[in-house]
């Protein structure tokens, strides 16, 4: 090509593997850590310590690490496809749908395995996301602040509708139960299918490159010859899995898939690849040390983590819509 | 080749494209240039399988582009439209690198790592390659955006606009780069172009569209005459000489 031979470079991306990701992970693996030992009962001392250790101590720390991992790639994903720094499930009506789904497999058969249960949440979740997709498609708003507004909007009215199903059919507090996402349910013997969201971690890894050039735009994908349809049914499938099950098994959990990624790509950019351990790790963390507080705060007693979550995640929504007002 | 067989598009209702039946020879630079609304950048859209046709077919290397593969068009043809919106906080190189994904499938290889160092080379913007998009000035970003395009390696180049935001000195430099491209790499590149004037300076050949449909396709001196352009911009044009060839007067 040109005469100057190009000098070897670094490459573009970052490298998955550095210090500071190793430090994260120690952080982190002493919060989990934190976790196991944190809690009302006497492990040491009672008895049979040991075994309700491993009944809910183990669970509920495994529960935080794949619902954190979960919701905050969920977000990141979300983020790419619809090319805005402001969605993610919670924002964009996806956990409402889920929710609604949980109902109505709950209402239908009362008597329904979990397995069934977050099946219905999983299909509503995906209807859920595509109507939302398919919206913002025809009304190309895509840079402003309206896509969340809108999102939210609409899982306030599936949020409603729920609410009034509930009422209906007296089901109300089950779905106040359900939905105030917290982890003091997650024992063992009903937290297993979490494992379910590993398997979309893996697979959100192994197409990282193409959700990142998929938030490049519909054109740039095509012209470098992506299938752009299909990694947006794709996308929203992982997101659908990985919320439903989440919304069953833990409940909601507002604002983690918003904040994570953003402050990641304030840091370290967009490479998706090198960037999903840091989304992972940081969702975990987060998720971790708002359980802990929970956990604590009020002993004997617990806080639901999502309250602890609305709030930190309210007041850093906020302080990065004003970073971002500020920086145009 | 890049062949067009009575293609037609209804694209709203103000614009119809077509019937437009039109070749355009492999090799050099073409402009398509032409009135608001004449569907230059619609053309350009069509060819780079962005929009799909209501009839007709086109052909680019002997490839129908809405039956082939995307995939396999990709290694072919590129296109870059006027407005790219990106919102995702990439690195010059890191963006340019994306334009190996259909060489690579995103796992650069140290083949790509010297294409994607080649291409920021060519349009000098090695010193900005570890900076984020969201901190270059439009000219640079646009810059980058046509190194993108230039290592994906396609013998087809598409740019809608390219000058499009740019001032004096980056129109003259973009045109000279791809100017470059055509002649040192061997590219086709079809540009819509809104000026004449870098139509008539840097285009092997100027293809003037009007109402949907091709008016008259040729070298450049051949469009370059008052007659033509009067007739293709529907206003009067004076053609004379300038220093550096024809230059449409018309203010």
């Amino acid at each position: 090509m040109s005469a100057t031979i190009a000098a070897p470079r670094a490459p573009g991306r970052g490298r998955l593997l550095d210090p500071a990701l190793l430090l994260g992970v120690a952080v982190v693996g002493l919060l989990l850590g934190a976790s196991l030992f944190t809690g009302v009962y006497d492990i040491f001392g009672q008895d049979d310590g040991a075994q309700m250790f491993a009944i809910t101590r183990i669970p509920r720390t495994i529960g935080l690490v794949l619902a954190g991992a979960a919701m905050a790639m969920s977000g990141l994903v979300m983020q790419l496809l619809t090319q805005n720094r402001f969605v993610e499930p919670t924002t964009t009506g996806t956990t409402e749908w889920a929710g609604l789904g949980l109902l109505v497999v709950m209402i239908l058969a009362p008597q329904a395995s979990i397995l069934t249960k977050m099946t219905g949440a999983v299909v509503a979740a995906f209807v859920g996301t595509m109507v939302f997709f398919l919206f913002l498609r025809r009304v190309s708003l895509r840079s402003s602040l309206i896509v969340p507004i809108i999102g939210i909007m609409l899982g306030a009215v599936v949020g409603s509708l729920s609410t009034f199903l509930a009422v209906k059919t007296n089901m109300l507090q089950s779905l106040g139960v359900w939905f105030a996402g917290s982890f003091t349910s997650v024992l063992r013997g009903q937290y297993e299918l979490l494992w379910i969201v590993a398997l979309v971690g893996v697979a959100v890894f192994v197409v990282a490159d193409r959700f990142t050039v998929a938030g490049l735009g519909e054109e740039i994908a095509t012209t470098v010859g992506l299938h752009y349809g299909r990694i947006v049914l794709l996308g929203t499938a992982l997101i659908a899995v990985a919320t439903g099950v989440v919304t069953v098994v833990v409940g909601n959990l507002p604002f983690l898939g918003l904040i994570v990624p953003n402050i990641v790509s304030l840091i370290r950019g967009d490479d998706l690849r090198s960037n999903l351990p840091w989304v992972c790790l940081l969702g975990v963390g987060i998720v971790t040390v708002c359980d802990l507080v929970g956990r604590t705060i009020i002993m004997p007693f617990e806080v639901p983590v999502s309250l602890i979550l609305g709030v930190v995640g309210a007041v850093v929504f906020v302080a990065l819509l004003l970073r971002r007002r500020r920086h145009g | 080749m890049i062949t067009l067989r009575t293609v037609s598009k209804q694209y709203s209702s103000e614009v119809r494209i077509g019937p437009v039946d039109l070749e355009i020879p492999a090799g050099g630079v073409t402009a398509l240039v032409g009135p608001n609304g004449a569907g230059k950048s619609t053309l350009l859209t069509m060819i780079g399988r962005l929009l799909g046709l209501d009839e007709g077919t086109i052909e680019v290397a002997g490839m129908d582009v809405s039956t082939t593969r995307s995939k396999d068009l990709a290694k072919v043809l590129s296109i870059l439209r006027q407005e790219n919106h990106v919102v995702t906080r990439l690195t010059v190189r890191q963006l340019v690198g994306f334009g190996r994904f259909p060489h690579s499938q995103g796992r650069l290889t140290a083949a790509d790592e010297e294409r994607i160092s080649e291409a920021i080379d060519f349009l000098h913007l090695g010193e900005l390659e570890g900076r984020y998009l969201d901190e270059l000035s439009g000219g640079q970003r646009q810059r980058a955006y046509v190194a993108m395009v230039l290592a994906q390696d396609t013998e087809y180049v598409l740019l809608d606009e390219p000058l499009n935001n740019l001032d004096m000195k980056h129109s003259v430099h973009m045109m000279r780069h791809l100017r470059r491209a055509a002649e040192e790499l061997g590219r086709t590149i079809v540009i819509v172009l809104h000026d004449i004037n870098f139509a008539g300076r840097y285009a092997d050949r100027i293809c003037a569209v009007q109402g949907g449909r091709v008016l008259e396709h040729g070298p450049s001196a051949q469009i370059m005459t008052s007659e033509v352009l009067t007739r293709v911009f529907d206003t009067p044009v004076q053609v004379i000489d300038g220093p550096d060839g024809p230059l449409a007067v018309y203010y």
